[in-house]
């Protein structure tokens, strides 16, 4: 069942649509705001307001990699894996978040705090290794930093 | 000398309000347009002979001309700024994108206007949040003041602007895949013929563009097409956002002349290679392009310059390998990139690309065997230009095929040597 709220952000989105199924990205970003992230039952619903079947906008959320599928903690940490930031120390920097949370790729701490997941180049390269903490960009990340970073999520 | 992309970004400062970019003459080239026809802006644009900066180097003119015009044309036509910087080791957009929304806004409205556009949309990374703030309220103050929305400063003109975050993936920043998306589709592309331009974003005319092309379309406007070109440094016009990143003392973004040599950018303004690193190998212009080696650090960083020393510019954001890098793990960490972001529309693409990846993984884990290069060599033919629906795997094939030449030795080494030499 779609909240209150949720029917409203997603009616408003089909408001200034072109097709219904243009909203569809929109509406299902709308429930992850609400929700943290896309549970089936919230995928149905959204596919019934957009007049998709729940086949065709999962096809959607399981295209975009920042659309989730599986619950997150309250807080997702987004490393990037590419080449500049390989290069500068991405590696280290992903054994120290590892090992301070006790979580690999796609995991969530036990406390539900953090997710950890990969992500491709995020534009910060001459600023290398970066990360993403929810909408907050760091770089470049020293080892040394981190407890201070996961700090400020605490 | 002249620097005008990056003239009204201070950056221990906020961007400039609406109130303050007009007082250093933000907005002139919008009450200019209002004075002449589409037609002629799109002409002082082919004249300036400004190339896109997305990657491609398109002529952004000739782009332009094949929009169909007037009252005949399917409405609404749309003008799309390409903002979904997602290419390894570009992040030169992203400093237009939060320190100058003006800027931006206003090349927007001039090139809706050249395109005679009702629709505008910045299609944005998800990840550049900071950005779609600045952008918001940019946008906010431009309706407030009347150079956006309805009879724009009384001209008649009409545009509206939206903001669109995406929700990840690469294939979002190609111009097909980023109408997919648009409406609301997974990021596939599209065949061409038909060109966006004839048959776009809902099937009506649109022009996908980059933020940086768009943000010299004011200036080009304002000052003309000689002046653009006096701007540079080779045939190629105008100033240009170039970029280091890697080893270097002092990475960075630079505005320089069109033209000005990869040696001149990576000594001069990134300070050279940090103690106790050599300068292996340099890939131009983002992940996509071929890796170029010492002989080509006097190369002029211009399309055609590039294209000649057997490179692409590209997007002009440079990543350096030094020689404590293994260049096998270089190529490994762009083909693992290149594999994850395949949309899987095509076969060789989607299976091609996995496979290379599994033969490198063996390389630098040691249990490379005789005849792996020789695979990765056919995959370079095999993924090259037209053998697939879009250019994602030939662009994978650019770092992989340069790394077999300038570093065949490496790769034979780690067959011969079962392990990888530089762990």
């Amino acid at each position: 069942m779609l909240s209150v709220k949720e029917k409203k952000e997603i009616a408003d989105v089909l408001s200034h649509s072109t097709t219904k199924e243009s909203a569809s990205i929109e509406s299902l970003n709308i429930i992850q705001c609400h929700r943290g992230w896309v549970p089936d039952d919230a995928l149905k619903d959204v596919a019934a307001m957009l007049d998709m079947s729940s086949h065709d906008l999962d096809a959607v959320a399981t295209f975009y990699s920042l659309i989730f599928r599986k619950p997150v903690g309250k807080h997702t940490i987004l490393i990037c894996d590419s080449v500049s930031c390989w290069i500068m120390g991405y590696h280290p920097l992903l054994d120290v978040i590892k090992t301070k949370l006790g979580i690999g790729f796609g995991e969530t701490t036990p406390d539900k705090q953090f997710t950890l997941l990969p992500v491709a180049c995020l534009g910060a390269c001459d600023r290398a290794p970066a990360i993403m903490i929810d909408d907050d960009l760091y770089g470049p990340v020293t080892r040394e930093m981190m407890d201070d970073i996961l700090g400020e999520y605490k | 000398m002249e620097k005008p992309l990056t003239a009204n970004i201070h950056l221990d400062q906020e961007p400039l309000t609406l109130g303050a970019y007009e007082r250093v003459g933000g907005y002139k080239a919008v009450r200019k347009i209002f004075t002449m026809s589409p037609q002629k802006v799109q002409e002082v644009v082919k004249a300036s002979n400004l190339r896109g900066r997305g990657g491609a180097g398109f002529p952004t003119g000739q782009k332009w001309s094949i929009v169909p015009m007037g009252p005949a044309a399917r409405r609404p036509k749309y003008l799309v700024v390409n903002a979904d910087e997602m290419e390894p080791g570009t992040f030169k957009d992203r400093l237009l994108l939060e320190n100058d929304p003006h800027g931006l806004i206003e090349g927007i409205i001039a090139s809706a206007y050249a395109i005679e556009a009702e629709q505008a949309l910045i299609f944005i990374r998800w990840e550049y949040k900071f950005a779609i703030r600045q952008l918001t309220r940019a946008i906010a103050e431009a309706y407030k003041n009347h150079y956006l929305g309805t009879n724009i400063l009384g001209s008649g003109y009409t545009l509206d602007l939206r903001i669109h975050a995406s929700a990840g993936r690469y294939m979002c920043g190609e111009e097909t895949g980023l109408l997919n998306a648009l409406e609301g589709k997974r990021a596939t592309p599209r065949a061409k013929p038909p060109f966006p331009q004839v048959v776009g974003l809902y099937g009506k005319p649109t022009v996908v563009n980059n933020v940086e092309t768009i943000a010299c379309i004011p200036h080009i406007v304002n000052n003309g097409a000689t002046w653009f070109k006096a701007l540079s440094k080779s045939a190629d016009s105008g100033t240009k956002l170039y970029g280091v990143s890697g080893r270097v003392k002092k990475p960075g973004l630079w505005e320089l002349p069109m033209g000005t040599t990869i040696r001149e950018i990576l000594v001069e303004h990134a300070g050279g290679m940090q103690e106790g690193f050599a300068f292996r190998g340099v890939i131009p212009g983002g992940a996509s392009t071929d890796i170029l080696a010492k002989d080509h650090l006097d190369v002029k960083m211009d399309f055609d310059s590039v294209l000649k020393a057997g490179s692409r510019l590209g997007t002009g954001t440079m990543i350096v390998l030094d020689d404590k890098t293994c260049p096998v793990g270089f190529v490994h960490n762009l083909i693992k990139f290149f594999a994850r972001e395949s949309c899987g529309w095509c076969t060789p693409c989607r299976d091609g690309l996995p496979w290379l990846e599994k033969i490198l993984n063996s390389l630098e884990d040691g249990t490379g065997q005789p005849g792996d290069i020789e695979i990765l060599d056919d995959h370079c033919k095999l993924l090259g230009p037209g053998n697939t629906f879009c250019a994602l795997a030939p662009g994978a094939m650019e770092p992989l095929q340069s790394a077999l030449k300038y570093f065949r030795e490496d790769f034979n080494r780690h067959i011969q040597e079962k392990k990888c030499p530089w762990k």
